[in-house]
């Protein structure tokens, strides 16, 4: 008997919407909020493409702990870290532009490389709870930043420029000014479309960096992960170094945060030295996760319509809250609302379906050992 | 000797040291001019403000659910009632115990509502949880801004709406607990009977909730699911009952920690709190799923003189305010710990 291959169209739309209902609601809200926000379209666009450029590397930095397997790297705020100890030395040491911002990059590598070892470590003892041990990492590691900026710098570690220390002597002002750095990528090439600024170069890393995730999908490592995040045991047994892998994921991951944190900030121009890294874990996860990837598999795409999706967002929901309950405030509580329960709705649709395609596939073999008898009698009957 | 080696690590090294490195602040404190008894005292009177929230933990994780990073729900509902009961008017017992009472409901509701969330998640909670809390105190800090309380004392006095973000307690229900039947002895120590009574009478129920049938039957769901449902037992309806139990602890342990504290703080201030929670009673010997009474009394009394006596201590010593770092990496460490550990004591 032949099954037919095309679902019917209404229930086609009704697992299609069962798959992106968190895109759904998304987009659902951001088209009431955009024509009350009385935002116009010009300054919204404009705004989106700067925050794209702020935003997008540090969204790709999730996509290969995804990959492997597992889930959101909440630790990534740990390359957050990395990156602004590279800034800070980049601007104690007055190194301006872009070479300011490679030398950030040159400083956080060795940080970033060491921290994502560690991550990685700590999440291979955690096996089936990454994400809410990730997400205590960040905090605990925080700590450890505090004591490294606030105590040891000026102290222990060598800080030359007074601009850059509290007045005690030691530890890095709450506010550090990136003036030397500020948006030195985004003003490297930048574009004039119209009425729009496009900052090229940091587009143009972004898109280097995708084209190495394409690539890298494609290498030996890439396709380890992947096989890791199919199933651990079989990888095992194939050969692969599991943990190691897992590992390399991570350390990746956080090198990209590093990266990513330094790009964010000098978009920004200054940096909340202690508090600059807390919500960065937060913002990449509802911007992948708005973008309709789940726990276990997200894409380039994801990584560009979620950025877009949750900024606009952004964007439109303050000005809307003003209008439409005249208070500002509601609209920033409602769009921070909204993106916890994305990211708890996105978490608990995977782990729903996972535990429904466990019990399917639990229930399939039954009816696969009862089929099984079935042909052993008929082969009797032929004897 | 072989015997003591299984014990301490079964108990585990970081306890060990944080808990010698709290005997050392309280041998140290003197020796800087901190009062021990002054000292004493303030740990004794957060000892009972936090132990509530932190026995809130306790069924959950006896289900199997899990720590539960989502306590800020039950917090939201104790808010909803303390808020309310203000908002009626109610002032002095009637006020704490009517909050209490108002809460209530909200809390099961919560908690219900938070347990089948749970139940379709299995083996996520944790996260899940956690983002579940999160969203709850965003979607509710929406809520004290639009909800139409009208008593002066508690909205913005420009506009004559909304909740204010810390709402004092003078003239309702402020240390109602602690000052109850409190013993002062000498010019530093007080001894916060009322308090101690009412946390002490929570521990009490909880530990009589465990051991009655429903609790019984709970536990056997946390320890072993399958062998509970050969025995009869609902995984998915036990699991709901510690939720919801958990919940309405949640709820009761912020009104004692607010009595205590004096204000009512709403809006952003419930994000985190489940985590010191979480810390306290993992620190106190709990694992990711085993936690008995002596685990919360144990973890929150450890916890809380941390809290106390590192800034007093550490500072007078180091001449520097040190004690934000120590707190928390010692707190997120013990959970990093604890969540690192599982497949030794589940082998």
């Amino acid at each position: 008997m032949k099954t037919p291959f095309k679902l019917p169209s209404a229930a086609r739309v009704r697992r299609f919407a069962a798959d992106n209902v968190v895109v759904l609601i998304f987009l659902f809200v951001t088209a009431i909020a955009v024509p009350s926000s009385k935002l116009s379209g010009t300054y919204i666009i404009q705004d989106l493409l700067t925050r794209y450029g702020r935003n997008a590397f540090l969204v790709f930095s999730l996509l290969l702990p995804i990959m492997a397997g597992m889930g959101i790297n909440f630790g990534m705020v740990l390359g957050a870290m990395a990156g602004e100890i590279g800034l800070i030395f980049a601007v104690d040491q007055g190194i301006a532009g872009v070479q300011g911002l490679l030398y950030a990059v040159l400083v956080g590598a060795p940080i970033a490389i060491l921290l994502g070892w560690i991550a990685g470590q700590v999440l291979n003892r955690a096996r089936g709870r990454e994400m809410v041990t990730g997400y205590i990492l960040g905090f605990f590691m925080d700590g450890v930043y505090q004591f490294v900026v606030l105590y040891l710098m000026g102290a222990i570690i060598p800080i030359t420029s007074k601009a850059i220390t509290l007045s005690r002597g030691y530890g890095i002002r709450n506010t550090l000014g990136l003036d030397s750095v500020r948006q030195s990528l985004d003003k490297l090439l930048k574009l004039e479309l119209g009425s729009f600024d496009l900052p090229m170069a940091t587009y143009l890393v972004i898109a280097l960096l995708a084209i190495f995730i394409v690539w890298f999908r494609r290498t030996k490592l890439g396709q380890d992960m992947r096989a890791i995040g199919q199933d651990q045991t079989v990888s095992h047994s194939a050969g692969i170094p599991v943990e190691r892998t897992r590992i390399m994921a991570i350390v990746i991951s956080t090198l990209l945060a590093m990266v990513g944190q330094i790009i964010f900030l000098q978009n920004m121009g200054n940096m909340a030295t202690y508090n600059a890294h807390r919500q960065t874990g937060f913002f990449a996860a509802a911007a992948i996760l708005v973008g309709g990837a789940s726990v276990a598999k997200a894409t380039i795409p994801n990584v560009l319509v979620g950025v877009g999706l949750l900024h606009l967002m952004y964007i439109v929901v303050p000005p809307a809250g003003a209008r439409l309950f005249g208070s500002a405030q509601i609209g920033e509580y409602f769009r921070d609302a909204m993106s916890y329960a994305v990211i708890a709705l996105a978490l608990a649709l995977h782990a729903w379906r996972k535990r429904a395609n466990a019990e399917s596939a639990r229930a399939g073999l039954r009816g696969a050992a009862s089929g099984a008898v079935a042909p052993a009698k008929t082969e009797g009957g032929a004897e | 000797m072989n015997k003591l080696k299984t014990a301490v690590t079964d108990f585990g090294w970081p306890r060990i040291i944080i808990f010698f490195f709290v005997v050392a602040l309280f041998v140290a404190a003197p020796f800087v001019g901190v009062r021990v008894d002054g000292a004493l005292s303030d740990v004794l009177a957060r000892f009972g403000q936090n132990g509530i929230l932190v026995l809130a933990l306790v069924p959950m994780v006896q289900a199997g659910a899990g720590l539960n990073f989502g306590l800020p729900v039950g917090i939201i509902a104790g808010l909803l009632g303390g808020t309310l009961s203000m908002q009626f008017g109610w002032t002095g017992w009637v006020g704490f115990l009517g909050a209490v009472g108002v809460s209530l409901p909200f809390a099961v509701l919560f908690g219900w509502a938070y347990g089948l969330l749970l139940n379709k998640v299995k083996g996520e909670e944790m996260t899940i949880a956690m983002y579940v809390g999160f969203s709850m105190v965003t979607f509710f800090a929406i809520l004290w801004l639009l909800l139409p309380y009208s008593s002066p004392n508690m909205v913005w006095g420009y506009s004559g709406s909304g909740l204010r973000t810390t709402i004092t307690l003078d003239g309702y229900w402020t240390k109602i607990l602690n000052n109850f039947l409190a013993v002062r002895i000498g010019r530093f120590f007080v001894f916060p009977t009322g308090l101690l009574a009412f946390f002490g009478a929570a521990t009490g129920t909880m530990w009589l909730f465990l051991r009655s049938k429903t609790g019984t039957a709970m536990t056997a769901v946390g320890s072993n699911p399958d062998f509970a449902r050969a025995g009869g037992v609902s995984s998915d309806r036990m699991r709901l009952v510690s939720v919801v139990v958990s919940t309405v602890f949640g709820a009761v342990g912020i009104l004692v920690y607010q009595q205590s504290y004096g204000f009512i703080q709403l809006y952003q201030a419930p994000l985190y709190m489940a985590f010191p929670a979480v810390a306290a009673i993992l620190l106190g010997g709990a694992s990711v799923n085993k936690a008995s009474m002596v685990n919360v009394l144990v973890g929150t009394f450890l916890f809380q003189a941390i809290l106390t006596m590192t800034p007093n201590v550490i500072n007078s010593v180091l001449q520097t305010d040190m004690s934000e770092v120590i707190r928390i990496v010692i707190s997120n460490g013990m959970i990093i710990y604890a969540l690192t550990r599982k497949t030794k004591v589940s082998k």
